[in-house]
């Protein structure tokens, strides 16, 4: 069995959310209701560090589409940090480069929330 | 890279997403014994579940009662994965290339699946047969990796 798992902390004025394992079609719900419990509390600056993901399939991808409009209609946005190269290449295949901001790792990222 | 001989292997699994990380491990293994580099055992397990999950969602529109099979027939530099349900059928012509902007502002991934099979495969087929579909994917062995 894949496993996945999502954790979150707050950090300066954004949140890191930390992916682990494999994001698929199974294990994308998880990741959706981290989102919608983030959206409810109105944490808008989202930091996703992908260190410890291995896997990413269009589902999981979707998530990151499915919020990223009510994260920047809320004036934050959801910056992409720390993929592995594999992982990286699934989103540039589908253009997210163009569309979100993807970094290095996670405190460049964090920078850009905390320098604003 | 040369291929390591003929693989003709099949295995039948679980309309259910649970099954999705079985299936990846059986492509995984396969595809890496037949002479795969890493990055492209990485592409074509990602094709084949992109299949699977359409399979799952939308064939059988995640009824977990029914059953799906994942069949690799690979020789010379050719590797095979057919995907065969007998749940609703396909039109692979009535799925739209996916506009990425277009698909933010619906909050809509469906489309997107496809559009990454195509992307990762030589070729992607759609078939019925007799009372099942069929998605056949090949991925050619050779010298220079595909980006």
């Amino acid at each position: 069995m894949n496993e996945f798992k999502v954790l979150t902390r707050d950090s300066g004025k954004a949140v890191v959310m930390e992916l682990q394992g494999f994001l698929d079609a199974h294990t994308a719900p998880d990741l959706e209701k981290t989102f919608s419990e983030l959206m409810a509390s109105g944490k808008y600056n989202i930091v996703v560090n992908f260190n410890g993901l291995n896997y990413i399939s269009s589902a999981g991808l979707g998530v990151f589409m499915a919020y990223i409009d009510e994260v920047r209609s809320n004036h934050g946005d959801i910056k992409l940090a720390g993929m592995q190269q594999k992982v990286f290449n699934v989103f540039d295949l589908l253009g997210f480069p163009f569309l979100y901001e993807i970094y290095k790792d996670q405190d460049e990222a964090l920078k850009k929330f905390n320098n604003i | 890279m040369k291929s390591s001989g003929k693989i003709e292997d099949s295995k039948v699994f679980k309309s259910t997403t649970s099954a999705l990380a079985g299936v990846r491990e059986f492509v995984n293994e396969r595809a890496l014994s037949f002479g795969f580099g890493d990055k492209e055992v990485s592409e074509i397990t990602l094709a084949v579940d992109e299949a699977c999950t359409n399979v799952i969602k939308h064939a059988y529109k995640g009824n977990p009662d029914t059953e799906f099979e994942v069949k690799i027939l690979a020789s010379g530099a050719e590797f095979q994965i057919v995907v065969r349900d007998w749940g609703a059928s396909f039109k692979p012509e009535e799925v739209p290339v996916p506009n990425i902007k277009d698909r933010f502002k619906k909050h809509k991934a469906g489309g997107l699946g496809i559009f990454l099979m195509r992307k990762l495969m030589d070729t992607v087929e759609y078939q019925g047969k007799d009372a099942s579909n069929e998605v056949r994917l090949v991925r050619y062995l050779r010298n220079e990796q595909k980006t």
